[in-house]
């Protein structure tokens, strides 16, 4: 009894808590509403302030409706992360390929601000890497923390506050860069106030996490948990430093930043690449670690690789940034290092590889049966190119040919496209059953459709920015006999006309394929009844009903 | 926990023993050796690299590199060759009359070369890559001049530029007929008509007729009596069918109801003079050079 008692005074605790911390918010969101000069900071302050409005309605209301068995596992927030990563995708992936037919058509920026390239390029990065990518993989890894852990997941309110206080971080971010509002970091735009709200979020995220690493009911930690772990600590480091920023005043959303200069730069590629080591990387790699093995029903390829692996590439990561500035003001020594560092990171990043692929290994079958099982091994294929790709454009005679050319876009959607937006897609068409409790997904020869045409936008996509990066990198250094530039920069931007309209075709399957993902995950949350369950395999079901299934023959 | 060690049936590998949410297992495989290898490799490679360049920083210093490399001092050289390259050429561009440069083939050739390439970088934003030009950017092809087309008037149009703070900039100043009501909407009109026809490209005789009068009183002055316009005032021929700003009815009403008056900046504050005259021979020998 006393226990019990316990328990209720606990939970009455941390519901007076969450309406405490939301009232807190509600007053400085709507503080800033009445006081900032800004039009757009007011309305973020609002944002802030709605957010926390709905966020203590919906505390309050638990309490009138108390009773009914609790699940096991806390799935609500992860269902509203899973759906808010196919909302952001789509949205991340529209606005790409706009820009993208922005850049063969000029005149599609409009004429307006709001719709000009530079303020639809920050939107669509953010949109897809941390709005898209986020929530996938705050979706995956609170699935797979309480799933690997047989342990609830940490706090009563606190995953609540992180799923939606991560997406008020996003809706705040991207409307700001519509608005006009930038710190011009490259991936890291948004404005000093955005950070500290994103600062917090981020430490719940870290709380509930480990807390439910703490207080896991198996002996060992499974290595996806090690790469959701590692992404989620540096991911902090990073974000804090280098967004160190004065605000001009606590009601402008201006701020300058500590460094200067080429400090200010080299921070600026040290937060850059690892935000691609440890989010686009490590993170991901969780996710892999988890739903390869899980969907193949395969043993993962090798423990000591996964181990091996990890230490070698958190290790060797955080040194790689320099890279991103070769042949600038950046001294010589701090090149070399970012060159040779990213060069033996290949191996490091193979080895996630090797285990992805090889965890197939006696069920090579499942590529042929299996769409999901397929969208995630190529994504893995993907991985593997991107990150030899990745080495050989640090080489400095490689750099000086692709660097500020295409090149360097297609190398980046290779890993976005190819690995990141794949293993989410096989993730999603995973968790999606899983989480509503389903036989299966509504259609797995959607998802045979979507894989084929995501596959073919990608390449599209990057054979185009292989063509068009390395004609005008060649063009940009054309001499002729006599000394003189042969080509104008006007010229190489002409020659790049045509591969970018492959580039926005290519891009615009990739949109088309989210959609029918899209349609077909709505269908199975609905409940819909499944148009092909005889074709999927039984890990397609969610695995509380998987039993009650016909065995597999 | 580790009593869950099994083999795999499929590969005859060993499991690990650990367990996780019901049926995650790992096989107890070595790390293959070709990987380690290449990771041992690129790190000898790299040790190897840190050693011959500069690579790692010290207190207020760091390590040079035994070749003594520094990405500064090669630009610097790579420059510096560059630059001596052309220097014979510079040099004696810099010096020569520009009006005797067409007679030495060798410089000829190199001031043509060199015009072409600053045109492609500095010029072609506005007057197009062929130098054919766009509404309201003169063609340089063609042979009629605005401000003179032969060696030293593109010259100086280069050097100073066209209607600019610079003091020696081309100035000429055509009233607004219309927007500042020196002239009736009808009479613009019988002007405009007037000017079309003199390239027989007018539509009402009439008007033009009465044009003819409006054009000797308020026109006339710059653009000539006859309309053949005067490359000293930067007064356009009217005559010829070749239209800065377009030349349809309504393109030419709107040039004397505006005046127009486009403007071109003096580019002796960004090119040196040795690239304006390679310029200028360039632009000349385009094919309309007088």
């Amino acid at each position: 009894m006393a226990a019990t008692t316990t328990s209720e005074e606990m939970s009455a605790f941390s519901d007076a808590l969450a309406v405490l911390g939301a009232a807190i918010a509600a007053i400085l969101g709507f503080y800033v509403t009445i006081y900032s000069t800004d039009a757009a900071m007011k309305f973020h302050g609002a944002v802030l302030g709605v957010g926390a409005v709905i966020g203590a309605i919906v505390v309050l209301n638990s309490l009138s409706s108390k009773g009914g068995e609790r699940p096991y596992y806390h799935d609500g927030p992860i269902k509203f992360a899973a759906i808010a990563a196919v909302f952001w995708g789509i949205a991340g992936f529209l606005v790409g390929d706009i820009i993208a037919w922005q850049m063969a058509f000029p005149a599609l920026n409009l004429d307006l601000p709001w719709t000009s390239f530079g303020r639809l390029r920050p939107l669509h990065t953010s949109a897809v890497i941390f709005a898209f990518g986020g929530n996938a993989l705050l979706a995956t890894s609170l699935y797979v923390v309480q799933r690997t852990t047989k342990a609830r997941l940490f706090g009563r309110w606190s995953p609540w506050f992180v799923v939606f206080g991560y997406n008020i971080f996003i809706v705040i971010a991207g409307t700001g860069y519509v608005l006009g509002i930038t710190q011009s970091k490259e991936y890291a735009e948004p404005e000093w106030y955005a950070d500290l709200f994103l600062t917090i979020v981020w430490v719940y995220y870290l709380i509930v996490f480990g807390g439910t690493l703490l207080k896991r009911k198996e002996p060992h930690i499974y290595v996806a948990n090690w790469f959701y772990l590692a992404f989620i600590l540096t991911i902090a480091m990073l974000h804090i430093v280098n967004n160190l920023t004065l605000p001009v005043s606590l009601t402008e959303p201006k701020s300058y930043i500590l460094f200067s200069g080429v400090q200010d730069a080299m921070t600026q590629w040290w937060y850059g690449h690892n935000a691609v080591g440890f989010f686009l990387t490590a993170g991901f790699l969780g996710m892999m670690y988890y739903f390869i093995p899980k969907r193949a029903e395969r043993p993962v390829y090798s423990y000591r690789l996964s181990i091996v692996h990890f230490w070698s590439l958190i290790f060797l990561y955080i040194w790689a940034g320099p890279h991103h500035l070769h042949y600038t003001a950046l001294p010589d020594w701090a090149q070399t290092l970012g060159m040779t560092f990213s060069i033996m990171l290949w191996m490091p990043s193979w080895g996630g590889m090797i285990n992805g692929l090889m965890t197939l290994s006696g069920a090579w079958d499942k590529l042929r049966t299996d769409p999901v099982i397929r969208m995630m091994v190529v994504s893995v294929a993907f991985y593997g190119m991107s990150t030899f790709e990745g080495p050989l454009m640090s080489v400095k005679a490689v750099n000086s040919l692709s660097h500020y050319t295409d090149w360097t876009i297609g190398h980046v959607h290779s890993g976005a496209l190819g690995w990141v937006g794949m293993i989410s897609f096989g993730a999603l068409y995973c968790l999606f059953p899983w989480l509503w409790k389903r036989k299966g997904l509504y259609s797995i020869h959607l998802v045979e459709w979507h894989f084929w045409i995501s596959t073919v936008g990608i390449l599209l996509y990057i054979t185009a920015m292989w063509v068009s990066g390395i004609l005008q990198g060649l063009m940009w250094r054309a001499y002729d006999e006599l000394g003189f530039l042969k080509y104008s920069f006007v010229e190489t931007v002409d020659a790049m006309h045509i591969p970018y309209i492959i580039r926005a075709g290519g891009g615009a399957l990739f949109v088309i394929g989210a959609l029918m993902m899209a349609y077909n995950l709505w269908r199975t949350a609905r409940g819909d009844e499944s148009i092909d369950l005889e074709d999927q395999p039984r890990v397609a079901a969610a695995p509380e009903i998987r039993a009650t299934l016909a065995p597999a023959e | 926990m580790a009593d869950n060690k099994r083999v795999d049936e499929v590969t005859g590998v060993e499991t690990t023993g650990h367990v996780w949410d019901d049926d995650l297992e790992e096989l107890n495989k070595p790390l293959p050796k070709w990987w380690l290898w290449v990771m041992y490799v690129s790190i000898i490679w790299s040790i190897g690299y840190w050693i011959l360049y500069p690579a790692w920083p010290l207190a207020s210093d760091y390590t040079k590199g035994m070749l003594g490399y520094s990405q500064r001092a090669v630009v610097a050289e790579q420059v510096a060759a560059g630059k001596a390259a052309q220097a014979k050429f510079v040099d004696a561009i810099q010096k020569a009359e520009l009006s005797s440069i067409p007679d030495n083939p060798e410089l000829l050739s190199f001031a043509i070369a060199g015009g072409n390439a600053a045109f492609k970088e500095n010029c072609a934003p506005c007057h197009g890559r062929g130098a054919q030009g766009f509404k309201g950017y003169p063609n340089l092809n063609d042979d009629d001049w605005i401000w003179g087309g032969d060696l030293a008037a593109i010259k100086q149009t280069i050097t100073h530029g066209i209607r600019n703070a610079d003091e020696d900039s081309r100035q000429s100043d055509m009233p607004k007929f219309g927007k500042e009501e020196l002239l009736e909407k009808a009479q613009i009109n019988d002007a405009a008509e007037y000017v079309l026809s003199l390239s027989g490209s007018g539509s009402d005789a009439a008007a033009a007729e009465r044009g003819k009068e409006v054009f000797a009183e308020n026109c006339a002055a710059c653009h000539g009596e006859d309309g053949k316009g005067n490359p000293e005032l930067g007064a356009p021929n009217l005559t010829d069918s070749i239209w800065l700003y377009g030349g349809t009815k309504q393109d030419v009403v709107t040039s004397i109801n505006t005046g127009r008056g486009g403007v071109m900046p003096a580019w002796n504050t960004r090119l040196s003079e040795a690239t304006i005259k390679e310029l200028a021979v360039y632009v000349h020998s385009l094919g309309g050079g007088q």
